[in-house]
């Protein structure tokens, strides 16, 4: 008998741990206030893109401080999750969030997955998401249709290509060797600029794709071809700042077109000055000078401590957009459909430019073709790298300029579409 | 595929497999030694890499920066050796699983310490040019990189082979019962061998971070390719470190080269067949 | 009434409980049971190798994936799966994972102790490649989207009712391995564990007995599989990367090897933490590797070792207060 005490003590023990822990879950979640914007915002918080989360929900805060946290009057409650970016995780947290915290909508995801993952979450909980940095093509395109509730306030990943492979073929360059990173988002930023190019006379004679999370890049480039006027580079994170590095020192000369994320601020900081010269296109550059983007920049810098990256620009103006439809109706939440129609007949000045919304919930907004040079910006003492802007394309949507119908015919870009017709 | 194609990718091959060979070497010498599976030794590379850059920021030295990281995580490696692991006994897997466990603590910390920005080490100027020899590019990094790989090498084969604490080391690892006997202090070599291991990981953060970067994810990165060194090469072998570092090394660089279709497998297919034929890897002793 | 049976009706008792009140919670902590409880078939199973067998694999999750894939794949393209023939694709899956651990385990069994973890880890990193690079099946990394639950007579995408489904078949599981281990099938393989040459001097094939608890848990692997699938509505590389091998492993070690409802307890721990935790703090991850590191220092029959310890302490303590030198308890044993 004596034996059984311990073991009751434990169970007991246990008992109580449980109890504990049931109270702490089945306690009553506050009901949403009534003047209350509740907004979820999903966005890795611990994991290798622990950065890429920071600098997202950083951009987001910088706008409800300098508003106050109230839209119109009404109080804005950010509510953060960590999606750790695994998929599985933010479908979690985004029920989390809409069931249990009640939010309107909710914000966030970063890879396509995520994407791909959060959008049919909003469809069956009937509660707005809202993209800022998941660009994955289709989710606007073919897919749209299943996602009555999601909207893009970002990018999608082949719009900042298309623009650029038309400037590379006025530039005057007619075989282009493209590099890029081994997966979707590759992919689509690859085609966009493959399919413009092309359509104006250009050729890519080549097409490569390392691995992502590729760090040497030694068994590529010696196999780049020799006739290659210039590289089409799509290097995501840390495979943004060795690309450049390895190739200038096999002794390459030739310019390198670099694909939205490639000499973006999350990495040209970090940069060496093999960088300058090296020519990129995106919807953002922190170098852009226009006082709205002057004060943006010297904002956040001074609050956080580093030049803003598109992650932060597009859910600052994310914000932006949100308190601007909120303003349209006096602070009352008219209910996700409603909300929806209002944001995506929106036209916003944000920090990037002008933005409006295309029929099929896609940004339609300005695409700076930008060149990374080391020189004093916005009052600061020292040269840095920036991308300068050198040239603007105004107003392109997703589907560039060859209409929404035509567009859709083809299918989602790939490694294999557009196929490699000048590869030799 | 011309000559010079040939060439510069054995060059690349030679180069990457002699960063794997400083990451290698330390993981076959704890194993050997201790037979213990160090899944933290990706952490200790990292972190190797992540004192360098704070110790560049501050003093604005790399040459300092080199030491300075090695020991700190010799230091590291010291502390829990002793603190954590000697006090599990011999068992393996446990052993194992508490160096992830400690894998995992050190990755938020390194977050939590440098943020998730990607960062570069930038050596002296001298070591970033590159010289042209017959019409090829050499990067003077990847050569001093080679440089670096030799001359550990040969001070740890020396040390092993010619010195009294090599001598006491290699009994250690032959018959740690027998090395007792005869008054070795083998729990003092442990500990000395742990400590080295995780020296040899941080040098390669440091040298590797020029190269390949100093960012969050690169230690669980690193890992399996320097598993994959020890198993091909044979666990407890430092030559065989040395010989898989370069099948390595050269196997992935031509693999990706030649077949890019099958990169995601260059490396952990021949590690499952070369496993699957020799299970305790080319050299390796059980 | 003996030890094993006051555990058995514990463990029922407390399994029973939780069946009964999580549907009454809210979404978030259904869904947080539903994943534990799903995820926990996968545990068990490489508990059946771990601590049954003794082989530490760092590559199950690969059979997760087979179940997971076949599911989401059978589901969008065929539209098999989602009525009553859910119950085929069950079937479907733990034959295909079977038939891939019968495969990998032909290679794997070759090898032993460490040199079996990193062939292991090699022929799970190999299906990691694969999923990533056959876009054309498996969307590569941006994964398959399951757009509905199964319907059969119930509707599964109430999330109550596919809780109780997972529940029941995570108990089915449970009982199955657990009259599998408690056979003399099972003795043979704790034999093996402890002491692999004798059981062979005595006669025992103990290279098949290897290889048959190696496909077992592969079947297991990818039953989890197909009720992950769902759980979450979405298949990716995510689901057989390595980390997701090493995290069945720590929540077999943490909850403790060889009792196989330890490794539910280790999954529900890390689920809590991972998934709610991590809403309240942003530290969770100090949490986490502390408790692992705690656990593996101290506890080293894990989390289901408590009750005994503390027998031990309080005989140990009882004993010195009468003055009587009390010999150390055997290990391993209860």
């Amino acid at each position: 008998m004596t034996n059984k005490l311990p073991e009751k003590l434990a169970s007991r023990t246990a008992l109580f741990v449980c109890a504990a822990a049931a109270a702490l879950v089945l306690r009553p979640l506050p009901a949403a206030a009534q003047q209350e914007l509740r907004i979820g915002v999903i966005a890795p918080v611990t994991g290798i893109f622990a950065q890429v989360g920071a600098d997202m929900t950083n951009g987001f805060k910088m706008y409800l401080d300098q508003t106050n946290s109230t839209f119109a009057g009404t109080k804005v409650v950010p509510i953060i999750e960590d999606s750790q970016a695994k998929p599985d995780l933010a479908v979690t947290k985004a029920r989390k969030l809409i069931l249990q915290d009640h939010v309107q909508m909710i914000i966030g995801g970063v890879l396509a997955t995520e994407g791909y993952a959060l959008a049919p979450v909003s469809t069956e909980l009937k509660t707005v998401y809202i993209s800022s940095v998941a660009a994955a093509d289709d989710l606007t395109q073919r897919q749209l249709g299943k996602y009555p509730y999601f909207i893009r306030t970002g990018w999608s990943s082949s719009q900042p290509d298309h623009p650029f492979g038309q400037w590379a073929c006025d530039k005057g360059y007619k075989k282009v060797v493209t590099i890029g990173a081994d997966y979707a988002f590759g992919y689509e930023s690859v085609g966009g600029f493959q399919k413009t190019f092309e359509d104006c006379g250009g050729q890519i004679i080549q097409k490569i794709w390392p691995p992502i999370g590729t760090k040497d890049f030694g068994p590529y480039i010696p196999t780049i071809k020799a006739d290659a006027d210039a590289v089409f580079s799509l290097m995501v994170g840390p495979m943004a700042l060795q690309f450049p590095k390895q190739l200038r020192d096999s002794g390459f000369t030739k310019p390198i077109l670099g694909g939205t994320v490639s000499y973006d601020e999350a990495a040209l900081p970090f940069m060496g000055d093999e960088a300058v010269g090296d020519v990129s296109a995106l919807q953002y550059s922190a170098a852009l000078q226009t006082p709205a983007n002057a004060a943006f920049v010297k904002a956040f810098r001074a609050k956080y401590g580093k030049v803003p990256s598109y992650f932060s620009e597009t859910n600052y103006s994310t914000a932006m957009m949100i308190d601007d439809v909120m303003k349209q109706t006096g602070g009352q939440w008219p209910g996700p459909e409603a909300f929806l129609a209002k944001l995506q007949a929106l036209h916003v000045d944000t920090p990037r430019g002008p933005v409006s919304f295309d029929d099929m919930r896609n940004p339609v907004q300005n695409i700076y073709i930008k060149k990374v040079e080391k020189t004093k910006l916005f009052g600061y003492d020292k040269p840095e790298l920036w991308n300068v802007v050198i040239r603007t394309y105004p107003n392109v949507s997703q589907f560039w300029t060859y209409g929404k119908d035509a567009f859709l015919k083809q299918p989602v870009y790939s490694r294999d579409f557009p196929p490699c017709k000048y590869c030799e | 595929m011309n000559a010079q194609f040939w060439l510069i990718q054995t060059f690349n091959g030679l180069s990457y497999g002699a960063l794997l060979f400083l990451v290698g070497s330390g993981l076959s010498l704890i194993f050997g030694v201790m037979r213990i599976v160090n899944l933290a030794h990706g952490s200790y590379f990292l972190l190797g890499g992540y004192v360098a850059l704070s110790v560049i920021w501050s003093t604005g030295s790399w040459v300092l920066a080199i030491p300075a990281a090695a020991l700190a995580i010799a230091l590291l490696g010291l502390v829990m050796e002793r603190l954590f692991l000697r006090p599990l006994g011999f068992d393996p897997l446990r052993q194992v699983l508490l160096t992830v466990g400690f894998a995992f603590l050190f990755q938020q910390a390194a977050l939590d310490i440098w943020t998730g920005n990607p960062f570069d080490i930038n050596p002296p100027a001298a070591l970033s040019r590159s010289i042209v020899v017959g019409g090829l590019h050499l990067p003077v990094y990847r050569m001093f990189m080679i440089g670096v790989a030799l001359v550990i090498g040969l001070a740890l084969w020396l040390t092993m082979e010619k010195t009294r604490l090599g001598a006491t080391i290699r009994a250690t690892v032959d018959d740690a019962q027998m090395a007792r006997g005869v008054g070795i202090n083998t729990s003092l070599i442990s500990t000395l061998i742990f400590a080295l291991g995780a020296l040899l990981a941080a040098v390669g953060g440091v040298i590797g971070g020029a190269f390949l970067g100093v960012y969050p994810g690169l230690d669980f990165e690193m890992l399996p390719i320097a598993f994959a060194v020890v198993i091909i090469g044979g666990m407890g072998s430092l030559g065989g470190a040395a010989i898989g570092a370069l099948i390595v090394g050269l196997a992935d660089n031509f693999g990706k080269a030649l077949f890019p279709e099958v990169s995601y497998f260059t490396l952990y297919a021949p590690m499952a067949l070369i496993l699957a034929v020799r299970p305790t890897g080319l050299f390796g002793r059980e | 009434m003996s030890a094993a049976r006051i555990k058995i009706l514990a463990v029922a008792a407390v399994l029973a409980a939780a069946a009964l009140i999580v549907p009454h919670t809210n979404s978030f902590i259904i869904l947080l049971a539903t994943r534990a409880f799903a995820f926990s078939i996968l545990v068990m199973s490489v508990d059946l190798l771990l601590g049954f067998t003794g082989l530490a694999s760092m590559g199950q999750a690969a059979y997760l994936g087979i179940g997971a894939y076949l599911t989401a794949i059978l589901a969008t393209r065929y539209h098999i799966g989602l009525g009553w023939d859910f119950w085929l694709v069950l079937v479907l899956a733990m034959l295909g994972s079977a038939l891939l651990a019968a495969l990998f385990g032909l290679l794997a069994m070759r090898a032993s102790g460490v040199y079996f973890l990193m062939i292991t880890l090699a022929l799970g990193q190999c299906v990691w490649g694969l999923a990533y690079r056959w876009n054309s099946l498996t969307g590569g990394d941006n994964g398959i989207n399951l757009s509905q639950r199964p319907k059969f007579g119930i509707d599964l995408a109430d999330e109550a009712t596919f809780f109780y489904v997972v529940f029941v078949l995570f108990a089915l599981s449970l009982i199955v391995l657990y009259t599998l281990v408690h056979s003399p099938f099972g003795r043979s393989l704790t034999g093996i564990r402890e002491r692999e040459l004798r059981m062979k001097v005595l006669g025992y094939n103990t290279w098949l007995h290897k290889y048959l608890a190696f496909i077992v848990a592969g079947a297991f692997g990818g039953l989890a599989g197909v009720l992950w699938a769902h759980t979450a509505g979405i298949v990716g590389t995510d689901d057989v990367v390595l980390t997701t091998s090493v995290d069945a492993l720590l929540m077999v070690v943490l909850g403790g090897a060889g009792t196989l409802i330890g490794g539910v307890i280790g999954a529900a721990l890390v689920t809590f933490v991972r998934e709610y935790l991590s809403t309240l703090v942003h530290w969770w991850q100090y949490v986490l590797g502390g408790i692992y590191v705690l656990v593996i220092l101290y506890l080293p029959g894990g989390l289901m070792s408590v009750p005994q310890r503390l027998r031990e302490w309080r005989t140990a303590s009882g004993a010195a207060d009468k003055g009587v030198v009390m010999p150390a308890p055997a290990r391993g044993a209860g």
